[in-house]
């Protein structure tokens, strides 16, 4: 057991990276009006965006922490020592040969091409990841969608981005909401013309990867009516970033008839908070669909929303979340129910491991005016060992008389006999472990796409072999 | 050849002494019965032999082909050709018994070797003709919502994909009707072989019916008291387990 628990501790380790480069055009660190103009003028951006950027640093600053529900860590965010900003082909750089062995060996392990290995590990890839990118753009944009980054559609496509940027999610919503609206930098954003149905998933790995990963994303994402569109963001390899701040804010507009499936697979170093606001709105008929996988991070709050503002819309969340040793992963998912006929479905699973521990908080809203809506919660946790910890805050608000909602949940554990039995059949203590894991996630990674679900695998597999032995 | 030896065995769970001097010799190729009442230790020798966490041995030894096996994990022990079917096999929900089966065979490779995706369905496919299994059993999750006789079908499968050396079947005919029984011992009867021996737990003598001992061994408050031919299940099916009572015998090995 020894050598393989070295191997995962490595892979905890990764978050201690340390890159000793400074960026010559940074924001420096700490956050005032300065580093707002700092990065406006940097950026080019235009005068509207100033204003809502230092109105949105107000906001950031009248907030208190939201200490409240998932805890205290976020005391130890410490917002005076972030850099805000780093200019794009800034950041920092190394070469492969500079990268420990060990880390070359969990790429391997998990199964990483050799292109994504390079960007992970800090290094830069950017000749492949461009032409990738630049194709696969070229592809959509013969059907009229545009893909982008998203301070290069706020000054290209302002008729587009300014209808809807800062709509779904108002800077206003929380305190981090705010705090990206301060600063972000990098993100994409899509928009699909009606009717058009986009084959192919948008990635946002080679797109990121060709501009820069941001801490402060900004995504929007329009699919105007009837269309369909797909869009992928993360991938299940340990982060290299020396940030342990993570604060994106993502809109989803689906318009009449539109669906946007929204696939996150996201693994961070474990000093990492990632406090994420995501949120979609489904006019008449549309679906958002969030899939969301979130490992690794000291504490993860991110609960994706849709508003279903028009009748007939439909929302869902399918959540996974594996709380390792020491981290927290706050996370389920908001269904706000604005129309007759709405409906929507959460399905939540949550594994944590050792003293991990993982929470699932819900809103489902329900007007008591509304006819004919439905929601249907079901939320799993797994507990691995005796250590970890599992709490579910399920809100359901459903009134009125013609509204329906179903709500399961379940918490458990794998128990000495099962594990007992797989061992009997050859399998080591860990790779029982593993297999029943699996197991308990396997109806919902189904439902990634074919490579994600096959990193998850892996992954899962890394992760358990450090909790056993 | 291989063979087992369980020499003087001794076994607790806390304080408890349940298997109080046991000697048992078995080899592949033959199929031995173990015969006795509720609570004589029979299920105890079972999970002994795989290694179960919760009993403790407290003297003797388990020896596979002349190497003492006590200190082994249940994995390993698996792999070095040591298979036990379960009185009462564990569901593990979401793993269906196709990959179960792969990560199974997969274990028994070396590092870096994978198991062939077409081999192994190859394998399966004709594991279950063997056994008269449906193919959509192989998407099924590992007995998962199984009838007790269909939990029972699926230890027999697994058998037969493994392979051992050596087989304990622990009550495979508990709780089973006359159909689903005869089924389950033409599943035993057709793995039976040079290259397997065979270690049939019962508390009836009715599965012996179908699946014919080479040796029969009477087990009776943690020792087997009276050792046989296939005669001596018939014996004990027109006597019942009564006798043993008034027998406060010597301790009788085996063969």
């Amino acid at each position: 057991m020894s050598s393989t628990a070295n191997s995962v501790d490595i892979d905890r380790d990764v978050g201690n990276f340390f890159y000793n480069l400074t960026p010559a055009r940074d924001a420096g660190a700490g956050l005032s009006e300065r580093t707002i103009d700092y990065i406006v003028d940097v950026k080019g951006e235009p005068e509207w965006l100033r204003e809502f950027r230092k109105n949105a640093l107000r906001v950031f600053t009248s907030k208190p922490l939201p200490t409240h529900w998932a805890g205290d860590e976020l005391k130890e965010i410490d917002f005076e020592v972030i850099r805000y900003y780093l200019a794009s082909g800034e950041s920092a750089k190394r070469s492969w040969e500079e990268v420990p062995e060990e880390i070359k060996q969990t790429f391997e392990r998990l199964g990483i091409p050799e292109s994504e290995r390079k960007f992970l590990a800090g290094v830069e890839a950017q000749f492949d990841s461009e032409a990738v990118y630049s194709n696969i753009k070229r592809a959509v944009a013969d059907q009229g969608v545009i893909f982008m980054g998203s301070t290069e559609a706020l000054k290209e496509r302002p008729d587009i981005f300014r209808k809807w940027f800062g709509k779904v999610i108002p800077t206003g919503d929380n305190k981090f909401s705010a705090l990206n609206s301060a600063v972000f930098s990098g993100g994409s954003f899509i928009y699909v013309p009606p009717g058009v149905k986009v084959k192919h998933p948008l990635q946002a790995y080679f797109r990121i990867n060709a501009e820069n990963f941001g801490q402060f994303e900004r995504t929007l994402i329009i699919a105007d009516e009837g269309s369909e569109v797909m869009y992928m963001e993360g991938c299940t390899a340990p982060k290299f970033t020396t940030a342990t701040l993570h604060s994106a804010v993502v809109e989803l507009v689906a318009l009449p008839g539109a669906k946007i499936q929204y696939i996150t697979v996201q693994n961070w170093s474990p000093n990492v908070f990632n406090l994420v606001t995501k949120r979609g709105l489904a006019l008449e008929e549309a679906e958002v669909k969030w899939i969301d996988c979130n490992i690794g991070s000291r504490l993860t709050m991110k609960y994706p929303s849709v508003v279903l503002k028009g009748r007939k819309a439909r929302g869902e969340v399918i959540s996974i979340a594996l709380a390792g040793d020491g981290q927290h992963q706050d996370t389920g998912a908001k269904m706000i129910h604005a129309a007759d006929e709405t409906t929507s479905n959460i399905v939540s699973k949550s594994i944590s491991i050792g003293k991990g521990r993982a929470t699932y908080r819900g809103l489902v809203h329900v007007p008591k005016h509304l006819r004919g809506c439905k929601n249907n919660t079901e939320c799993d946790a797994l507990l691995i060992n005796p250590s970890s910890r599992t709490d579910t805050y399920p809100a359901i608000t459903v009134r009125g008389t013609g509204n329906s909602t179903q709500h399961e949940a379940s918490v458990s554990q794998i128990s000495a006999e099962q594990i007992f039995y797989m061992q009997q059949r050859g399998l080591s203590e860990a790779q029982a472990m593993s297999l029943a894991v699996n197991g308990f996630v396997n109806d919902l990674v189904r439902q990634f796409p074919m490579e994600y679900s096959v990193e998850l695998k892996r992954l899962i597999d890394l992760e358990m072999e450090g909790s056993v032995g | 050849m291989s063979s087992i030896i369980i020499k003087d065995l001794q076994v607790a769970i806390g304080d408890k002494e349940i298997i109080r001097g046991l000697n048992l010799e078995f080899s592949q190729g033959e199929v031995h019965a173990i015969m006795g009442p509720n609570g004589s230790g029979k299920s105890t020798l079972a999970k002994v032999m795989a290694g179960h966490p919760d009993y403790q041995v407290t003297r003797g030894d388990i020896l596979l082909d002349g190497e003492s096996i006590l200190e082994l994990e249940p994995d390993v022990r698996a792999r070095k050709g040591i298979f036990m079917a379960f009185q009462y096999p564990m569901e593990i929900p979401g793993v269906s018994n196709a990959n179960f089966l792969r990560a199974a065979l997969q274990a028994r490779l070396p590092e870096g070797e994978e198991i062939d995706a077409t081999d192994f369905y190859q394998l399966l496919y004709q594991k279950m003709d063997l056994l008269d299994i449906r193919r959509e059993f192989t998407a099924r999750a590992v007995n998962e919502g199984f009838s007790g006789g269909e939990k029972k079908r699926n230890e027999i499968l697994q058998m037969a994909i493994l392979e051992p050396a050596f087989a304990v079947l622990d009550e495979t005919d508990s709780g089973l009707d006359i159909d689903a029984l005869k089924v389950v011992a033409k599943g035993v009867n057709t793995l039976r072989g040079p290259n397997v021996g065979i270690l049939l737990i019962t508390h009836y003598q009715r599965i012996l019916n179908y699946i014919i001992p080479d040796f029969v061994h009477v087990m009776s408050n943690g020792r087997i008291v009276r050792a046989g031919g296939k005669e001596l299940a018939l014996e004990l099916e027109s006597k019942g387990y009564d006798w043993l009572k008034e027998v406060d015998a010597e301790p009788v090995g085996a063969k």
